[in-house]
């Protein structure tokens, strides 16, 4: 790659105690891409998404945000240079009206941008507009996400991770989400790293994916290419897709 | 009935006092979830830099009641705040991440220290403090008995009441206690949004004894003596009344710090003073049994 990648991951290691998650992760992200990342349940998608922030910190090799090496740094650091994450989990706050859990999303944020980045998420989930003051907890799961998703948004990020976006939530919803993701990523110009074990969504949206098994990547290529690829096809998507 | 009134007025003004301490208590607890037993001995050194703090007026010749008590309250918060900064620092900050019960051994062990420090610096006996304020006013007279409020029982109240609000508000409607709500509800959320999560801890114990100082010094002008062993029992009451009120919750500890003021106050009154403490913590013992998130305070469990 002539360019300088934006994100890049160079055989990053890490652990959870003694147990080891991620064995020398190598891939990269140029500006503008959608990638994916795919991979089965305990693959270490999350946690090389959370390694990307810091927490868990890599114990070997470098995370490069445009270059500079970012490994070390503590994680509201990481943040601050323009990644934000949308967790496993969503990991909304439970007891935080919608509009303070986007108000928390906008931390990072320049105060003279609220307003219009709230209407931008507003427009963009009319939903969430309608529960602005109905505590975080107490959303459905599609609501959680598209909160979790608007709230990453608020601090105008450069770059965007989701983990597993998809995840656990009715088919229409799952459509809706990923045509927003791709929104983003034409619209506003944000590069996004997706993280799925919905494979087929994922792919087709993306410009490249990867696939990590076992803490390692195994296959990486254009998300058309891997989508037809028989060996992605056995593991990830026979059984059906949303 | 004037008997019961002026119990009331009585009660009301300790229970100021207990909530103000179990504020300290709750937050800490909320965000970090340990029982800084320390935050008792950071009321008491209130109390001392108070006494020291209202020497250095009398030096000076502030002879303004109303001077001299804003001044000491500043600075009382100022230097506890210090310290509580300081104890979170050195004592559990690199204890994070360790087994549950290191900080709390920890926090024992500090407040084990900090009673020796002041003991050393400033003697084992009770020190007056003087009367800064005094007269008052009768409410009533009925069966033969006066009911009094002083001037010191309504700053008492009054500094309480303004401080609790101004806390609430800042928790619930400013950047600060928004953040301070986030690290307490998801630490690991609150940093990946940008939140420095250390810096939030440390100004949650730093807000924490800057109210225990208040409490120290109004302590030191209600009851006119303090020593290095104040810190003890008043500190476990005001646990005891953030656990009632539920730990965790800011309104909690202010009901609870007015509720054990009431027992205690009323149990000395009408049975007896010897007995009070005794009143106090069965209180606790009934709460841990039959409902150990407190009356405010949010059940264990929850929907995620």
């Amino acid at each position: 790659m002539a360019e300088q990648p934006m994100l890049a991951v160079a055989g990053v290691t890490t652990f959870y105690g003694a147990i080891q998650a991620l064995h020398g992760v190598d891939l990269e992200v140029a500006r503008g891409e959608i990638v994916a990342l795919i991979g089965a349940n305990g693959a270490g998608k999350s946690t090389l998404l959370m390694t990307i922030c810091g927490s868990p910190r890599a114990s070997g090799g470098a995370v490069r945000l445009d270059g500079e090496d970012i490994t070390a740094l503590p994680t509201h650091e990481i943040v601050r240079r323009g990644v934000a994450q949308v967790p496993e989990g969503r990991r909304i706050f439970p007891r935080m009206s919608v509009f303070e859990n986007l108000q928390m999303g906008a931390t990072l944020g320049v105060p003279a941008h609220f307003a219009h980045d709230l209407e931008r998420v507003f427009t963009m989930f009319p939903r969430l507009a309608e529960r602005r003051d109905q505590r975080g907890g107490t959303l459905s799961g599609g609501e959680q996400q598209m909160l979790a998703i608007g709230r990453a948004l608020m601090s105008r990020p450069r770059l965007l991770l989701l983990d597993e976006p998809s995840l656990g939530l009715a088919p229409l919803i799952v459509r809706q989400i990923f045509e927003v993701i791709g929104r983003i990523a034409r619209e506003e110009g944000v590069t996004i790293f997706l993280v799925e074990q919905n494979a087929y969504h994922a792919l087709r949206l993306a410009d490249r994916g990867y696939v990590l098994a076992n803490g390692r990547v195994r296959l990486s290529g254009a998300g058309r290419e891997l989508l037809a690829n028989a060996e992605v096809r056995a593991a990830y998507l026979e059984g059906g897709h949303a | 009935m004037a008997y019961f009134s002026q119990q009331l007025i009585n009660a009301i003004t300790l229970g100021a006092i207990y909530g103000l301490i179990a504020i300290g208590y709750t937050m800490v607890y909320g965000i970090i979830g340990m029982i800084n037993f320390a935050h008792g001995e950071v009321f008491m050194i209130g109390a001392f830099i108070s006494l020291i703090g209202f020497l250095i007026c009398s030096m000076l010749g502030i002879g303004s009641a109303p001077v001299a008590i804003v001044l000491v309250l500043l600075m009382a918060m100022a230097f506890s705040a210090v310290y509580g900064w300081a104890i979170e620092r050195t004592a559990y900050r690199p204890l994070r991440g360790s087994f549950r019960l290191a900080p709390l051994i920890s926090a024992i062990g500090v407040s084990i220290a900090l009673q020796n420090y002041v003991q050393l610096t400033q003697g084992a006996r009770p020190k007056p403090g003087g009367q800064i304020v005094s007269g008052g006013f009768n409410l009533f007279s009925a069966d033969g008995f006066d009911v009094r409020v002083t001037w010191l029982q309504i700053i008492i109240v009054v500094v309480t009441i303004l401080l609790m609000a101004g806390f609430t508000w800042l928790i619930a409607r400013t950047s600060l206690g928004r953040q301070q709500r986030a690290c307490e509800q998801d630490m690991k959320m609150a940093s990946l949004l940008g939140v420095n999560v250390d810096r939030t801890i440390s100004l949650t114990f730093v807000l924490g004894a800057a109210l225990a100082a208040v409490a120290g010094m109004l302590f030191l002008m209600y009851y006119g003596v303090i020593d290095f062993f104040i810190g003890f029992l008043a500190g476990i009451k005001a646990f005891t009344a953030a656990v009632l009120g539920g730990i965790g919750s800011l309104p909690g500890a202010m009901l609870g710090g007015l509720l054990i003021g009431l027992i205690e106050v009323f149990w000395a009154g009408y049975f007896s003073s010897e007995y009070k403490d005794v009143a106090v913590f069965a209180i606790l013992v009934l709460v841990l049994i039959f409902r150990p998130s407190g009356l405010l305070g949010r059940p264990e469990i929850e929907k995620v």
